[in-house]
């Protein structure tokens, strides 16, 4: 295959990228959307292979990698379970960046490339950011990963003056950058490059260890967005415009995400990008929080009750939150869907765009529980029906329906959208504890006397209510 | 009562409505359950619910123990909840400092109020509830009993009319359908509304609140305007007495609808004041014979100055009634909606569930409820703050425009933003420009366009794809397959001491993780992707 042909082969990959994003507008399109990215993806593989690039020699090698590789991928892919898909996604974003300074190390020790004068500096220059970005990838992916299985607590580790020591990192990898630059042999300038990706892995480490649990969505997308940025930046290393438009679409996608989990927790995208999440944050917000100590009696309910709640009701919305996953309760509480609709109830689902670990997860999971997507609604769709709701059922979510966000100017969490359960004639908040969510704020919706709360760990709970609402 | 220190659990009494033809009950074995629930010991009087169609027995099922008669039911019991205000001689059963829930209305029964002091009772009037307080609606038992009054006022106007209700056409003749003119569009005007668009009549209905007019469409009917502008809302959802001018054009619209109409039901009622007369004796006059005339505010002396109250009448051809016991003649249905009222407020006296009801006088709608209080008279109940009539709400349009932001590419920026954005842009650009190759360019131009496309596209995924997104995107990612592909065996290998053995094996693991990413992330996608489903 000429050079040429192959060049078409990337275009042809490149607008079907393109499509296979533009699918996932709605669920209807979306399965095409992913095949159009197979497709996509088959053809640069086979263009690369059998083009010019690629001798002979090297086909059994290249089967190898890929039967191997996607082996392991194809059996990941079959037995992880959607709870775990924000796990799967975030050491997923850490293959890409590892395989991206694997291959920036490769070209630069690549001594058949020759180039001269400003072509060599921006090859160097590429390399150099091509694997600053891979490694902090690979090491802040991985700590993503640990972070949400529970491998490493979800507190954030906040290093005192980690603003500077940040700082401080910035400047030594751009100090190694023009040793590295001006480095004549490949030899010498491996130092420089050796110690940049050290600072670069300890930089991602630190950047996603500062991170509180909550804030997980925002750093998968973030890290999503990273793992493009790696891909484009490989592509100007080896002048590969598919690899540039790729990293291109798939870089804007993660950072697109970022800023909607951003907004909706009402946080700042440029302290995210660069890491500094939650700066200054703490101590001010216990304070708030024991200011605005919120009045009233908790009111428990047995599972019975709510079971009575429910059948009464005409219309219910459930609010599911990273409870529901953790417990796995989404079987159970499609069953309860079921039931209450065989009775002639509405049920709908309001889902927060950060509930749980990762954008979507709650959506993911309800699909899997085979909830049918049209009764499952963004927040924007639903808060105005809160009113007209008889009963709003929160399954393990906390911050997001936090009403002191709209009410309590002082409060660590004001501005943040927040689904209004409590503007429902009654609501029933499912929890383990009054234990507070991860932003650290007590939630004054426990206190409403319209709450009723059901102590309990979510799936035993929702089991007993489906018990009684059958029985 | 919180006044006596015994937690001796309470007993709900249930006695017989003693007034002529009263069938409804204050309570109806369903709730008898739950007040059960609620820790109270229930008694019903023998028979109390059999005009309402609820046997002793099945009160019997429920857990409330019968008692014989009224003397025993009112000395047993610690509350006692009715439909009907008591009579003087009930008052006289009651215990010393028991409690008495039910219909009241203490502006029109003084004598009963100072009767029920000297007792020194405790007396919820369903009457005086805050109705504006949202909270309050399950509690509102006026609403139930004017729903169940309208419904059925549509049904006795049918019953004494000669025709159909809807317009058919049938092999016998055409059959137009019957005009009802409601007068009046509060909750048993809706009601009556309701029904009587149901059984497929043409509606149309007037009310001196403007407001109304589109509960009124909702329901299928046709809102009449009064040709003269004046808003007649007053406190409480209720309707204020009109001006001179207003009333005079009211009064013509009436009459032209009574020359049009074949049913009329007038519901107008103004709070403490009797019934207005809206119908004419030379309206009734003017009235197509067989017409008929449901006169709801018949107790408060009628909207029709022909009407005889609690009787249905003939006069110059036209069937008036004036029927005072419309929820009563629905006596099932009617028991069934008040009980669950006083349910809820049981519920609310009651939040410990321990069987002992406390009257919380800080509580709104409590304080509201509670006209006499351990033989102190409290009423009436100091006015709410809150505002009777919710004005058109700016509020809520406003947040709702702030949360646009949240999906889609948002407002465009501000002029000021915008332009420091292009100054950063052109900086960049012209030092793109100035030093960098023209190769590079190249790739420069398809990374920034590409990034354009990504934005556009992406901002149209819908949320609750944002899962898959992620996982295509990072199966994508792995195009950086390419980058190790033309690294393991290049036509150059071999040449100007290219290190090929190590660059083939970081190649290698690099063409392995990036197949881990390929195939994995396609197949989860799809994997998730399937389970979408409506």
């Amino acid at each position: 295959m000429s050079q040429s042909l192959a060049t078409v082969a990337y275009l042809g990959a490149a607008i079907l990228f393109i499509l296979s994003l533009g699918g996932l507008s709605n669920p209807e399109t979306s399965r095409r959307g992913n095949l159009f990215g197979m497709v996509g993806m088959a053809l640069a593989v086979l263009a690369t292979v059998f083009g010019p690039r690629v001798a002979p020699a090297g086909i059994a090698w290249i089967v190898g990698a890929l039967v191997i590789g996607g082996g392991i991928g194809l059996y990941a892919a079959k037995v992880v379970k959607m709870t775990q898909m924000p796990e799967l996604v975030a050491l997923m974003h850490s293959l890409v960046g590892l395989a991206a300074c694997l291959v920036g190390f490769a070209s630069y020790v690549d001594t058949s490339i020759q180039l001269q004068g400003a072509e060599k500096v921006i090859h160097e220059v590429e390399i150099y950011v091509g694997i600053l970005i891979g490694a902090v990838t690979f090491s802040g992916s991985l700590i993503a990963f640990g972070k949400l299985n529970g491998k490493i607590g979800g507190k954030p580790l906040l290093l005192p003056a980690r603003h500077w020591l940040n700082l401080v990192a910035l400047l030594v990898v751009i100090w190694f950058g023009r040793e590295f630059l001006n480095a004549h042999d490949v030899q010498s300038g491996m130092l420089p490059l050796m110690v940049m990706t050290a600072i670069a892995l300890l930089f991602g480490v630190h950047m996603v260890m500062a991170i509180g649990g909550a804030d997980m969505p925002v750093v998968v997308s973030m890290l999503n967005s990273y793992s493009g940025w790696a891909a484009a930046a490989t592509g100007f290393m080896l002048s590969n415009d598919l690899l540039i438009v790729t990293g291109a679409l798939v870089g804007s996608s993660g950072a697109i995400l970022s800023y909607i989990m951003c907004n909706a927790m009402n946080r700042n995208f440029i302290s995210v990008i660069a890491g500094g999440f939650g700066s200054g944050g703490g101590a001010p917000a216990a304070k708030a929080g024991d200011a605005a100590a919120p009045q009233g009696e908790v009111v428990p309910v047995s599972s019975a009750e709510t079971a009575e709640m429910l059948r009464e009701a005409k219309s219910v919305i459930i609010v599911p939150g990273y409870g529901m996953a953790v417990a796995q309760a989404q079987h159970t509480v499609y069953e309860i869907t079921q039931t209450l609709r065989e009775k002639g109830v509405q049920v709908r689902f309001a889902i927060h765009p950060v509930a749980g670990r990762m954008p979507g997860h709650m959506n993911v999971l309800l699909a899997e529980a085979k909830v049918p997507y049209d009764i499952v609604m963004e927040m924007d769709e639903i808060n105005e029906d809160f009113p007209d709701a008889d009963v709003a059922m929160v399954i393990g979510a906390n911050d997001i329906v936090n009403p002191s966000a709209l009410e309590d100017p002082a409060s660590p969490i004001a501005g943040m959208p927040v689904l209004e359960v409590w503007k429902a004639k009654t609501s029933i908040v499912m929890k383990r504890s009054m234990a507070s969510g991860y932003a650290g704020v007590d939630n004054p919706l426990f206190y409403k006397e319209n709450n009723r709360m059901l102590f309990g760990d979510a799936k035993k709970m929702l089991d007993e209510v489906l018990g009684a609402l059958k029985g | 009562m919180q006044t006596s220190p015994s937690p001796l659990v309470q007993r709900i009494g249930v006695p017989k409505e003693t007034f002529p033809g009263e069938k409804r009950v204050a309570t109806v074995p369903d709730v008898v359950e739950k007040l059960i629930k609620l820790g109270f010991k229930v008694a019903v009087e023998a028979g109390a619910g059999d005009a309402a169609h609820f046997s002793d027995d099945s009160y019997r099922a429920a857990g409330a123990e019968v008692l014989p008669d009224a003397a025993q039911l009112w000395a047993a019991s610690d509350i006692v909840l009715k439909v009907r205000p008591p009579s003087s001689e009930e008052v006289a059963l009651m215990r010393e400092g028991g409690v008495l829930i039910g219909f009241v209305w203490p502006a029109q029964n003084p004598a009963l109020m100072e009767q029920l002091q000297a007792k020194k009772a405790t007396v919820l009037a369903i009457d005086c509830l805050p109705r504006t307080l949202s909270r309050a609606q399950k509690m509102d038992a006026l609403t139930s009993t004017a729903g169940v009054s309208g419904y059925r006022a549509v049904i006795e106007a049918a019953n004494a009319f000669g025709r159909y209700f809807n317009g058919q056409i049938t092999a016998a003749g055409k059959v137009p359908p019957a005009k009802v003119f409601i007068a009046g569009a509060g909750v048993a005007g809706l009601a009556a509304i309701g029904t009587a668009a149901n059984l497929g009549a043409i509606v149309r209905a007037n009310d001196t609140r403007a407001e109304v007019a589109d509960q009124v469409k909702s329901l299928g009917g046709e809102f009449v305007k009064v040709d003269y502008e004046e808003d007649g809302s007053g406190g409480g959802g209720y309707a204020k007495v009109m001006s001179e001018g207003f009333q005079a054009a009211q009064r013509q619209m009436y009459a032209e609808q009574a020359k049009d109409a074949d049913i009329i039901i007038t519901t107008a009622l103004i709070p403490g004041k009797p019934a207005p007369k809206l119908i004419t004796a030379e309206m009734v006059q003017s009235m197509r014979p067989g017409s008929v005339i449901v006169d709801m505010a018949a107790e408060q002396g009628g909207n029709c100055e022909l009407t005889v109250p609690g009787e249905a009448v003939v006069r110059h051809g036209v069937t008036i009634i004036g029927y005072t016991d419309l929820a009563s003649r629905l006596a099932k249905q009617s028991s069934t909606l008040y009980a669950t009222n006083l349910l809820r407020l049981t519920e609310e006296l009651c939040k410990a569930k321990d069987g002992v009801a406390v009257v919380n006088m800080e509580d709104d709608a409590i304080r509201g409820l509670t006209v006499v209080k351990d033989g102190a008279l409290t009423w009436p109940a100091p006015p709410l703050k809150a505002a009777p009539a919710p004005a058109p709400k700016p509020a809520a349009a406003a947040p709702a425009a702030e949360k646009k932001s949240s999906h889609g590419p948002g407002e465009p920026m501000s002029a000021k933003t915008l332009t420091i954005v292009f100054a950063v842009l052109a900086v960049l650009f012209w030092a793109v420009g100035a030093y960098a190759p023209v190769a590079f360019l190249g790739h420069f131009t398809v990374f920034v366009l590409a990034c354009f496309i990504g934005y556009m596209v992406v901002w149209n995924v819908t949320p609750a794809l944002h899962t898959p997104l992620m996982s295509v995107t990072n199966a994508i990612s792995s195009i950086i397959a390419i980058g190790a592909l033309v690294q393991i065996a290049p036509p150059e290998a071999g040449t100007n001491g290219r290190p090929d053995g190590l660059i083939l094996w970081l190649a290698f693991a690099a063409l392995v993780l990036t197949a881990v990413n390929m195939f994995g992330g396609f197949a989860v996608t799809r994997r998730m992707l399937a389970m979408f489903r409506k």
